[in-house]
């Protein structure tokens, strides 16, 4: 698959520590990309990077595989975590002016925002100065902003901080929208959940190192411990032979978490429980959350 | 370069379009107006209470007329004082003036007695005093046998008449002084304009700092493309303002003079009772001045005045900006950051004013040929007809360490819009200097 942005052995030093340490990963087309990490990992220092703000002391970026260049900018929309525009400047005004820095002229960047306002249902907002508009609001201005010029790569930092679960949501389709449109999205986050939720693949930074990366369905498998959840009917006869083989962590509820030992399958356990006289109502293998992962690779990192 | 210029219209409009700067502009010059009627008024009248005086002349010299300001009424009487007394009881007079004995010829001092126990205004005592002055000089210039004219003769105006050698330029006793006029207008003006914008140019960088736009602008424009567009946009606006006053403020002028009927042009030095003659000459000398002025090198004093100001100003609003970058909130850390950017515009204006009086002493030669100091002090000696020399390396100087200022200026914006709750301190921003991209 075409990569739209690749990094290879990125590094940034300031002058008494290392921002980014030989950071290197690909972000294919259409795909949503998760850049995560604790703060202070690098995220923001990479994100910079890659939007042209400071320069790489190593390693080279590739934006649809021609080396980064001035142009770039325009082919990369960047939502920042700290979201900032005029306060004082009217909504249509400013959206207007933002989109020409990004290189549109001024009847198409019209033409499209009205299409986005229009969608957002804010074209009403037009004339209003951002001074006026709740937090809410402003995030859908911001994002309206970045995503105008139909980039080829979208950068969002923390974009559903602060928004309330309707905004949030909304915002959230809209990325996918825009992903089956074939845009590519770097999403730069420390919310697991939402990661798990949107992202396909992912790299983990902890002090501008990278701890791991892939596919996250196979990162959550290469993870996972042997653990089971068994829903059932009927009582459990704990001291009956047929409990070799798992150890029962839980029992609770009528569910059960059990891990099983390296030679037990799952069949071989199902077949046990049944022998013990058990009615399984449901069966289903537990992977650890990208949150769990997380916290326990950073941790061992930092030690 | 087109983002620049999207950068500078913008920065112009916002400002242009805004109900203050539209407030200030046009109140600015209607204040003006109304200080200088109020100030007029104010010259104009003293007190306005009509006071009967009555004048006891026992020698005659005022030959039964004397003539003051308008508010005091005098009356002759020959009756003793205690009769006029009794009027002043009445309260129809509010004092005596009397004259017990003519005045010694060969005396400078003559006291003559004013009855009352109400003060005069200082205002009216000195114009009774000079109006009784006047009578006693005819008096002694009769008893004397002495001709007025002669008298008038005695005193004579020295005027050095200045005449070139090998200059074809016709240089009078008046060049100097409206040179220096222009020179210090222009200079003040200079340093205003600078001051004035190159904050506002601070304060804009601060804003975008603060409410954290900047990321988003640096994201799609280089951030020297940003500031460039920045210091431009504000520069457009001083110049819109100015242009506005230059013909706002005379056309008022001339609306003022027209309403009210006031000659505003005459509040400065009013002579307290011209002569028709001096009125006369002072016409004469307002043509003499309109033909200096005609003859001032205006092609050359005009462009380069203006390009002095667009590099003084570059310089200037760069490093205003730069410090602008460095504080973020604080506007106190801005206080201290600005005082070496005050300190040679401050220097300038002062320099300027001595080369008003000197424009060829060697510290106004020198300061207008230095950078920073040139953009105000060459400017000021510009009428003075400099020579061509000096001209040209001061403005080659100007124009190399402009660029140096701003590319600098542009190195620490750099790096200070990004920077945030670091104290900026001097070192620091010499460190940002040499940061790599």
């Amino acid at each position: 698959m075409e990569s739209v942005l690749s990094l290879q052995g990125i590094v940034k030093k300031y002058h008494n520590h290392i921002a980014v340490n030989n950071i290197s990963f690909e972000v294919e087309k259409g795909t949503i990309f998760g850049l995560l990490g604790p703060n202070g990992a690098g995220k923001t220092s990479l994100i910079r990077i890659i939007t042209r703000i400071t320069a790489a002391d190593e390693g080279t970026i590739l934006i649809n595989g021609e080396k980064l260049h001035g142009l770039h900018p325009e082919k990369i929309g960047y939502m920042p975590e700290e979201r900032g525009l005029y306060k004082k400047m009217k909504v249509g005004e400013q959206l207007i002016y933002l989109a020409q820095l990004k290189g549109l002229p001024y009847r198409e960047a019209k033409q499209k925002l009205t299409a986005w306002m229009k969608k957002f249902d804010i074209l009403s907002w037009w004339d209003k100065k951002i001074s006026d508009l709740s937090k809410g609001m402003q995030q859908k201005v911001q994002f309206i902003a970045t995503v105008v010029h139909e980039p080829a790569l979208i950068i969002l930092d923390e974009p559903f901080s602060g928004l309330d679960p309707i905004n949030a949501n909304l915002i959230k389709d809209e990325i996918f929208a825009l992903k089956e449109k074939g845009t590519s999205i770097l999403f730069s986050t420390h919310r697991m959940e939402q990661v798990e939720e949107i992202c396909e693949k992912i790299i983990l930074v902890n002090k501008g190192h990278k701890i791991l990366d892939g596919n996250v369905q196979e990162i959550k498998q290469s993870f996972k411990e042997n653990l089971f959840s068994v829903k059932y009917q009927g009582i459990l006869d704990v001291t009956a032979p047929q409990t070799t083989g798992y150890t029962i962590m839980e029992n609770k509820n009528n569910t059960l978490m059990l891990k099983l030992d390296s030679d037990t399958s799952p069949n071989m356990l199902l077949k046990k429980l049944m022998e013990n006289g058990l009615e399984i109502l449901h069966f289903n293998e537990v992977l650890p959350s990208l949150n769990d992962i997380f916290i326990k690779q950073v941790e061992q990192n930092n030690e | 370069m087109s983002k620049i210029w999207l950068i500078t219209q913008r920065e112009y409009l916002s400002r242009v379009l805004n109900k203050t700067f539209i407030l200030t502009t046009l109140l600015t010059p209607l204040g003006f107006m109304i200080f200088f009627i109020v100030l007029g008024f104010i010259m104009n009248t003293g007190s306005d209470k009509v006071k009967n005086i009555v004048v006891a002349d026992r020698t005659g010299i005022l030959e039964g007329e004397l003539k003051s300001r308008d508010n005091l009424v005098f009356t002759f009487s020959d009756s003793p004082l205690d009769q006029l007394f009794l009027k002043y009881e009445k309260q129809e007079v509010v004092g005596i003036l009397e004259l017990s004995s003519a005045p010694d010829t060969m005396q400078k001092k003559y006291n003559v007695q004013y009855y009352s126990d109400d003060q005069l205004g200082i205002d009216e005592i000195f114009s009774i005093e000079k109006a009784i002055g006047k009578k006693v000089r005819n008096f002694k210039l009769k008893a004397q046998n002495l001709d007025e004219n002669i008298i008038a003769s005695l005193d004579t105006e020295v005027t050095i008449e200045p005449k070139t050698i090998k200059k074809e330029k016709n240089i009078t006793s008046l060049t100097t002084i409206v040179s220096s006029v222009i020179g210090g207008i222009v200079g003040y003006a200079l340093f205003f304009i600078i001051l004035l914008y190159g904050s506002q140019v601070m304060r804009s960088v601060m804003e975008e700092k603060i409410n954290r736009i900047i990321e988003v602008l640096i994201s799609s424009v280089k951030p020297f493309e940003l500031m460039m567009g920045k210091v431009m946009g504000v520069g457009l606006v001083g110049l819109t303002q100015i242009g506005i006053w230059i013909i706002l403020i005379p056309s008022l002028f001339f609306l003022g003079t027209l309403i009210f009927g006031i000659d505003l042009n005459a509040v400065p030095t009013m002579p307290a009772s011209g002569a028709a003659e001096e009125v006369l000459n002072q016409q004469d000398k307002i043509i003499q001045v309109l033909a200096e002025l005609k003859g001032l090198n205006w092609w050359k004093i005009l462009p380069l005045t203006l390009i002095y100001f667009f590099l003084g100003y570059f310089a200037y609003s760069a490093l205003f900006a730069a410090v602008g970058s460095a504080v973020g909130e604080d506007i106190n850390e801005a206080q201290s950051l600005t005082m070496p950017i005050m300190l040679p515009l401050i220097f300038a204006v002062y320099i300027g004013f001595s080369a008003v009086q000197a424009p060829d002493s060697s510290l106004a030669v020198y300061a207008s040929m230095t950078p920073l100091l040139s953009s105000i002090v060459m400017p000021v000696r510009l009428p003075f007809d400099p020579p061509v020399w000096q001209i040209i390396i001061s403005l080659v100087s100007l124009i190399i360490f402009t660029i140096f200022l701003v590319w600098m200026a542009g190195r620490i914006y750099r790096v200070g819009i990004l920077m945030y709750g670091k104290k900026a301190s001097f070192k620091e921003l010499g460190k940002w200097l040499f940061y790599k991209d």
